[in-house]
């Protein structure tokens, strides 16, 4: 079990990392694309925008929380 | 060869280039510190595993279809991808010290000298497994990008044959410095794995949902201009961010 559990927290830091926050935005942002396209709208231009919300969000809470520490 | 197929060979030869720079610093610690015979082993081992993961993992993705692939890769790269590039961009705006091989191979020299020695079949252990671990956590990376590039794209064998590149490289010029490659542009090309994995990450993970490109695979370079001026956009606002005088 504790292996397991140390496997999972691996897996965890290695694709997720220290924001979780930008891991469901990105998975967010990849759904309302997933809608559009299945509303048979354009979907392609909203992921790179998305994608620049997200990571600008996550660069200023980096930067709060290192300010904070 | 297909400008895609050049970009998938780039960005796996650039990726696991940065990862292998990191790897043979921690080998030339283990090595100098405890003995070659252990840290080469060591090595060897790593390397079996690694190939081993890429060689069963690899055709198994190939069995999923296609869509199906790049929706689940495209949001694993990109979620990982952000993380690089987010890390580049903290350095790059002074907000994160810069990655720094002397440094970290003189902390791992430090904390191997002062190891205990302990040897079993003529090896020093704590070496075989500093090595070991070193390779195999920093080759994981390695691996998870070529399957992850290589069975979305639908060519593995490009894919390995960019990371077996970097490690010829970096082996070759490994054994000719015998020591950490300092001089390596690290940041900066982290920076460009970052921008890399982003841009393949949101291109598979769009197709993947259902959106169409328009030009199709011709799309992707206007992603990486778009994915590099917002890194570079992001960089300049911090950059003056941190330079902005503070109120009193």
């Amino acid at each position: 079990m504790r292996h397991l559990a140390a496997f999972g927290r691996f897996w965890w830091s290695f694709v997720v990392g220290d924001d979780w926050r930008a891991a469901a935005g990105v998975l967010s942002s990849i759904g309302v694309t997933a809608v559009l396209a299945a509303l048979g709208w354009a979907a392609w231009w909203f992921l790179p925008p998305a994608t620049a919300v997200v990571l600008w969000l996550s660069l200023r809470r980096a930067i709060r929380q290192r300010a904070i520490r | 060869m297909h400008v895609n197929d050049g970009f998938l060979f780039a960005s796996a030869f650039l990726a696991s280039g940065v990862e292998m720079v990191e790897a043979l610093t921690i080998v030339l610690a283990a090595g100098v510190t405890r003995g070659w015979r252990s840290a080469l082993f060591g090595l060897g081992a790593a390397v079996v595993v690694l190939t081993v993961i890429v060689a069963v993992l690899g055709p198994a993705l190939t069995l999923i279809p296609i869509s199906a692939l790049r929706l689940v890769v495209g949001a694993l790269l990109l979620a990982f991808g952000l993380q690089w590039l987010r890390k580049a961009i903290l350095r790059a705006s002074g907000f994160m010290g810069l990655h720094d091989e002397d440094a970290i191979f003189a902390r791992e020299l430090e904390g191997a000298r002062g190891a205990a020695r302990e040897e079993r079949a003529g090896m020093d252990w704590y070496g075989f497994t500093l090595a070991f671990k070193g390779v195999l956590l920093e080759g994981l990376e390695v691996a998870f990008i070529v399957i992850t590039f290589g069975s979305a794209q639908g060519n593995i064998r490009l894919a390995a044959l960019g990371a077996a590149a970097a490690l010829v490289l970096v082996a070759v010029v490994g054994v000719l410095v015998r020591a950490p490659l300092a001089r390596v542009p690290e940041n900066t090309l982290k920076f460009a794995v970052g921008v890399m994995l982003t841009t393949f990450g949101i291109f598979w993970s769009a197709e993947g949902a259902g959106a169409d490109w328009p030009g199709g695979d011709a799309a992707l370079p206007l992603v990486l201009v778009f994915v590099v001026l917002v890194s570079l956009a992001s960089v300049a606002l911090l950059r003056r961010r941190r330079l902005a005088p503070t109120p009193a």
